[in-house]
């Protein structure tokens, strides 16, 4: 089904299901421990051996000698994989640096080799027995010293550098200016369930149980990078962990449980251990961000730029933290400006909202900023500023734009006349309290994705795509629009996900994967039902599916029917025409934020937190509200405590575990507030949805950072807010 | 009181002159004091071996393991329970924890063979799918988790809470250390808190186990 | 994890002794921080002696009118020991302030006082570290250091021990008794348990080998307002940057130590002679010494505003 036009009424409108808070299908399994995930699936192939990964214990440079002997006699050993040893290796398109490392070495922990044995811990034992002599080299580690050597570099999705009028005339000419430069550190992703597979050969196919968000992407990538052919790899991944981005593309998990595997000549199983995923896989990338605005005295932007800065391994990308700014707000002169230079870290990537959520840390600091110097509110300075049209191409509207519902809105639920605009001023006990805002926004992005959907003979419909369900709800929405559309109940549909037999969906990344995969149903189902309509003797245009019955004037027939003679099934995938080229779409949000900040220490705790989101048609609106809160609350650890810290002389970022990233745990995150407002929008898909996950991270750690600025008076420009930032700058203590 | 030290500077200096090539071991041998470590063992000893008998949800259960076993491996890839997850290894997240003598524990740091004659509970051991604990009942209810890896931990975990509460045993926020231990939400924030939830659903399993306890978050 | 062979230890002599006839012995109890160590081969025992079954699990008032902490109870069971709560509250709160609700279930006594620094660069065999490879270096200076040492610190060793309840002891003056391989018992005040780092910081405490942590007592309670303030970035489950155990008295004077400042709690009794004239008096002595990196100079004038807030609040 190609989707051409604004979508019109169709069977979802009917919201008898879809639209609906209901709870997930998969969560009886989830809380009971039965929903299977890669490393533990013990049922799927016999006599499984373990690998365990050693990583290098240099940044750069190379491998000069390594000593497997100790190893290698090492009780229940059965094999150890090094470059040396693994045969012919292609790097695959998506990844930056090489899974297996070898002689030459590209970053700290790159996997060097994986040890197989009989048991977990005798392959623990014998790893640490390899003994590696390495040549290092120099490397670079330290953004900050590398602005001037960094080159102008594209961003996903659009060039890295843009510009409209003369912004440098009209910046200078502006009277009310601001000119300043934030930074956010690297993150980890920190998903919960560390990358892990379990691999199989059977003579020249292989076979993945493994936990990754993209089968389709990483089915092509494992056949380029072991050198065979795509049908000879099968990947399963019905549940996954967590991924938030880290989990796009292979990791050294599923590269080295293969060749594991085929050097041991036995099942494989491989799951990174916690300490070395840091430095192992993929971070989001720090940024350098410089933002200028200049504005008229009654705040109108006249002039906005954008530049940022970030690193990455040589052939790698850069951060798209500029490409929020040039939709976000209004005005005739603009620039944004991407560089990135050479950094021999461990490969930055996506995560979560890639791009937006750096960008939108220090965007949405800056237009606080900026409105404090204007003397305006600064959610009336955003309102003021707002824009129905792209700004950089005013012929392409936005197919809906509720920026400033959702910060009228958000206003009114937070109690934001209560603020004092003059920062330092309020107090509760011990803590200083701050009240801050920030604008959320995301792109909606389209993507094809296919589904197959069979109606048996006792009436239950069975959806299978290769979509992933990584925590966002995908079994549950996809269970609600095929129940929708075929006109069972939700018990009576069966959502089987992630296995690259399916068709191929638009996997989960880039907050696409609700609206597309379910789109890619709507379009299986479609097929379906005209298959059906007309095997029943129904003119197909006419005939209404509801309550397990086809149905048209006076005649209805028992759904079940149509596969009274074994089963009846469709397959058919969304495509997208030109429409996401004649209308921008986006995603909009408000979030509000409340912090005390400790008088004396400047420890900073969340008080209260609310998102208010316009996004299109909400399929699930708890499953939804999940994704939004989760986000908050990531975007909480962003702004208060994440950051993967560089040593700039190993190069390598030190605090690699779970102790020393901190991520927020529940004693950080209050009970959360989430509004959604009613949305359709035709333009997006049939099902009128669109991306919500990533829209959630967008600008909440900026609402902190302006909360905090509120409650203290200290602007902290450099991410993550912690209370070293502020304590030299916090009133005297008794 | 001085300023800050130079030690920074000297550091650099000496790392600098050894930059060229550097030769390390993956593991290089450890030592200290109160542990003289022997060096790298060069000839495969056999590895010593530990029977242990527990009993898991209700069940006598009697494995011969590597005594390096912790009792979260024992679970998952001897037992085949893998409802309890390995999500570091190193107590740093929670998502291991099971009951063991009626105490939540985190199941990566302890060795399988300490816990001869224990009564272990694990997700697996508070209901099924289709007969669901109260808590994981009230968990799906207010979508208390999203990509559900840390859920069983955070499932065990929030039984045992309650059950501390109710033992009296105090917390960090507990206001006064002497009275009896309350049902606040800061309370269960607080005892909740080693268990991380990457995907963030924390303001929902609040409520779940709120709700449980039989109080509004 | 290197292989190790097993044993149940019968009795504490028992256990002392058998450490001593193997030097690569290591006793269990909580095992939360050794088996952690010991996956990274940072812990690389051969032999385990698992001192679970010893009968060290009481808390029993002292002839002296104060409590003796058996080795092995756990940190749960000793932060809510009504006895604990009433008389000790700084060690109870310490004690609730340190890991998580599973880490108190299974952590002990004994355990707790030897629990390892938390440096990253300890925990990264890759990394130079003279405590856990003499001679090899000190990657934390001039690294990452922000949660490091400013006071007592060498040249060789920057790293803080970890322990919140070691905080709450040091106010309270425990001592530590132990058995020795011999048979020969014998008490060490927690002030001389605890060695700076200075050229040897792989040599943590003044135990010798084979010497097993069999109690710790606690002097008859000593009264006032018992405070235990921890200062972190995360609101939970989150090691210290700085801490204060204070116990005030009515009149003002009393007692101070501090945590995450140093390679054991720090206390100086000079200092709390300035109690009454209010925290910058007490921090100028307490501090006195200090000698921070540059990522963590903070920590000074947080130390001293949080003992500001501590001393406001015992005050209140």
């Amino acid at each position: 089904m190609k989707f051409e036009s604004p979508a019109t009424t169709n069977p979802i409108d009917q919201l008898r299901i879809v639209g609906k808070p209901v709870s997930r299908i998969d969560g009886p399994l989830k809380a009971t421990g039965t929903a299977p995930y890669a490393y533990e699936r013990h049922d799927v192939v016999a006599n499984q051996a373990y690998g365990y990964v050693v990583g290098s214990a240099i940044a750069k440079g190379r491998i000069a000698g390594m000593d497997l002997s100790h190893a290698k006699a090492a009780p229940g050993v059965l094999a150890i994989v090094t470059a040396d040893n693994a045969g012919k290796l292609d790097k695959g398109r998506l990844n930056t640096a090489k899974l297996l490392g070898g002689p030459e070495i590209q970053h700290y922990h790159q996997a060097i080799a994986v040890v197989v044995a009989e048991t977990f811990e005798q392959a623990r034992a014998a790893a640490q027995l390899i003994r590696v002599d390495y040549v290092r080299e120099q490397g670079a580690f330290d953004l900050a010293s590398l602005l001037d050597k960094a080159k102008p570099n594209p961003i996903t999705g659009g060039p890295g550098d843009t510009a409209v009028g003369d912004f440098a005339a009209a910046f200078a000419a502006a009277p009310v200016r601001l000119d300043a430069r934030y930074s956010t550190p690297d993150e980890a992703h920190a998903m919960m369930e560390p990358h892990a597979t379990i691999a199989a050969w059977e003579g020249d196919k292989l076979t993945l149980w493994t936990s990754n968000q993209m089968i389709a992407w990483n089915k092509a990538e494992m056949a380029t990078t072991l050198g065979i052919p795509k049908e000879n790899v099968r990947l399963d991944s019905p549940f996954i962990g967590g991924g938030f981005g880290g989990k796009l593309f292979p990791r050294a998990d599923a590269l080295l449980a293969a060749l594991g595997a085929r050097a041991a000549k036995r099942p494989v199983k491989v799951a990174l251990q916690r300490p070395l995923m840091f430095n192992n896989t993929t971070h989001r990338p720090a940024t350098i961000q410089r933002i200028r605005i200049g504005a008229t005295r009654d705040g109108k932007i006249t002039a906005i730029g954008h530049e940022s800065w970030s690193g990455d391994l040589p052939g790698g990308k850069a951060d798209g933290a500029v490409s929020q700014t040039r939709l976000l707000y209004a005005g005739t002169h603009r620039m944004t400006a991407t560089r990135l230079a050479t950094l021999d870290l461990a490969e930055g990537n996506a995560m979560r909202a890639p791009g937006e959520a750096t960008g939108m840390m220090a965007l949405e600091i800056a237009v606080d900023e900026m409105a404090e110097k204007l003397g305006i509110d600064p959610i009336e300075f955003r309102i003021l500023n707002d824009t129905q049209v792209d700004p950089e191409k005013p012929e392409r509207p936005f197919s809906q734009r509720q920026l400033v519902e959702c910060l009228r809105t958000g206003a009114e639920r937070f109690g934001w006349n209560k603020r004092n605009p003059q920062p330092g001023r309020v107090r509760d006990g011990r803590w200083l309290v701050g009240i801050g805002a920030a604008a959320a926004f995301r792109n909606n992005l389209l993507t094809k994705s296919a589904a197959r959907v069979r109606l048996d003979k006792s009436g239950v419909v069975t959806v299978e795509t290769d979509m992933t369900d990584i925590g966002t709800g995908s079994y549950t929405i996809i269970a609600q629009t095929a129940a929708e559309m075929m006109g069972v109940p939700l018990e009576n549909v069966k959502v089987r996900l992630g296995d690259s037999a399916f068709p191929v969906s638009a996997g989960s990344g880039g907050q696409w994967g609700g609206n597309n995969s379910t789109a890619g149903v709507y379009a299986a189902c479609v097929k379906l039902r005209e298959m059906i309509a007309q095997k029943l003797g129904f003119n197909s245009a006419e005939a209404e599916f509801v309550d397990g019955a086809v149905r048209a004037g006076n005649r209805s027939v028992p759904l079940m029917q149509a596969a009274a003679d074994g089963g009846i099934s469709a397959e058919d995938e969304i495509e997208y025409g030109d429409i996401a080229k004649k209308y921008q779409q986006s995603t909009f949000g408000a979030h509000f934020v409340e912090v005390g900040v400790d008088a004396a220490t400047a420890e900073i705790r969340v008080r209260r937190m609310l998102a208010v989101c316009a996004a299109g048609r909400i399929l699930n609106p708890k499953t939804a509200r999940s994704q939004v809160i989760g986000a908050m609350t990531m975007g909480v650890g962003a702004a208060l405590m994440e950051e993967l810290v560089v040593d700039k002389r190993a190069g390598f970022f030190v605090n690699h575990d779970l102790a020393g990233y901190e991520v927020p745990v529940h004693a950080d995150i209050p009970h959360q507030e989430m509004f959604f407002l009613d949305e359709t929008d035709p333009m997006s898909s049939p099902m009128k949805a669109k991306g919500v996950a990533e829209l959630g991270i967008c600008g909440v750690a900026a609402a902190v950072a302006n909360a905090v600025y509120n409650a203290t008076g200290v602007r902290v420009r450099d991410y993550p807010i912690t209370l070293d930032k502020l304590l030299e700058q916090m009133p005297d203590v008794g | 009181m001085q300023g800050p030290s130079d030690f920074d500077l000297s550091r650099r200096k000496l790392l600098l002159g050894t930059a060229a090539s550097v030769a390390f071991g993956a593991a290089p041998p450890v030592a200290n004091a109160q542990t003289p470590v022997a060096p790298a063992q060069a000839a495969p000893q056999a590895v010593p071996m530990s029977k242990v008998s527990f009993n898991v949800n209700g069940r006598p259960r009697e494995v011969t393991l590597d005594t390096r076993t912790t009792l979260l491996d024992a679970l998952r890839e001897h037992l085949h329970l893998t409802g309890s997850k390995k999500g570091c290894d190193h107590g740093q997240c929670g998502a291991c924890t099971v009951i063991s003598g009626g105490r939540r524990i985190n199941s990566c740091l302890t060795l399988a063979v300490m816990h001869e004659g224990d009564e272990i509970r694990t997700i697996e051991g508070l209901g099924t799918p289709e007969n669901l604990h109260p808590m994981q009942a009230a968990f799906v209810k207010h979508d208390g988790y999203q990509c559900g890896y840390c859920t069983p931990g955070q499932i065990c975990s929030a039984v045992a809470v309650l059950d501390e509460i109710k033992a009296g045993i105090p917390s960090h926020v507990s206001a006064d250390l002497n009275a009896p231990a309350q049902l606040t939400n800061a309370e269960l924030r607080e005892r909740m808190s080693g268990n991380i939830c990457r995907c963030g659903a924390y303001s929902n399993i609040a409520e779940a186990i709120s709700e449980v306890a039989g109080r509004p978050a | 994890m290197r292989s190790f062979t097993y044993e149940r230890a019968r009795t504490p002599a028992d256990a002392a002794a058998a450490a001593l006839r193997n030097p690569d012995t290591k006793f269990i109890a909580g095992g939360t921080n050794l088996l952690d160590l010991m996956k990274l081969e940072i812990e690389t025992p051969a032999h385990l002696i698992d001192v679970n079954g010893l009968a060290l699990d009481k808390i029993e008032p002292t002839s002296e009118g104060g409590l003796r902490i058996g080795a092995l109870v756990r940190n749960t069971d000793l932060a809510a020991d009504s006895r604990v709560r009433r008389d000790y509250g700084v060690l109870s709160r310490a004690l609730l302030a340190g890991a998580s609700g599973q880490l108190r279930n299974k952590a002990t006594t004994a355990g707790n006082l030897l629990q390892r620094t938390r440096c990253p660069y300890f925990y990264d065999t890759n990394q130079p570290c003279n405590k856990r490879r003499p001679g090899s270096g000190c990657a934390a200076i001039g690294g990452f250091s922000r949660q490091h040492a400013v006071l007592g610190a060498s040249e060789a060793c920057i790293a803080t021990h970890p322990s919140d309840m070691a905080v709450g002891m040091r106010a309270l003056d425990a001592t530590v008794e132990t058995v020795r391989p011999d048979g020969a018992t014998r008490t060490i005040p927690i002030a001389e348990f605890y060695r700076l780092p200075g050229d040897t910081p792989h040599i943590e405490t003044t135990l010798q080998p084979g010497e097993l942590i069999t109690a710790v007592t606690l002097p008859k309670p000593v009264g006032g307002r018992q405070v235990y303030r921890k200062v972190r970035d995360r609101a939970s489950y989150a090691f210290a940057l700085v801490s204060v155990a204070a116990i005030v008295q009515r009149d003002g004077t009393g007692r101070v130590a501090l945590g995450g400042v140093a390679h054991k709690p720090w206390r100086v009794e000079a200092a709390e002679a300035a109690m009454p004239r209010g925290a910058k008096a007490v921090a100028a002595q307490l501090l006195a010494d200090a000698k921070p990196t540059r990522e963590n100079t903070f920590k000074l004038s947080l130390a001293e505003r949080t003992l500001g807030a501590v001393l406001t609040e015992a005050k209140g």
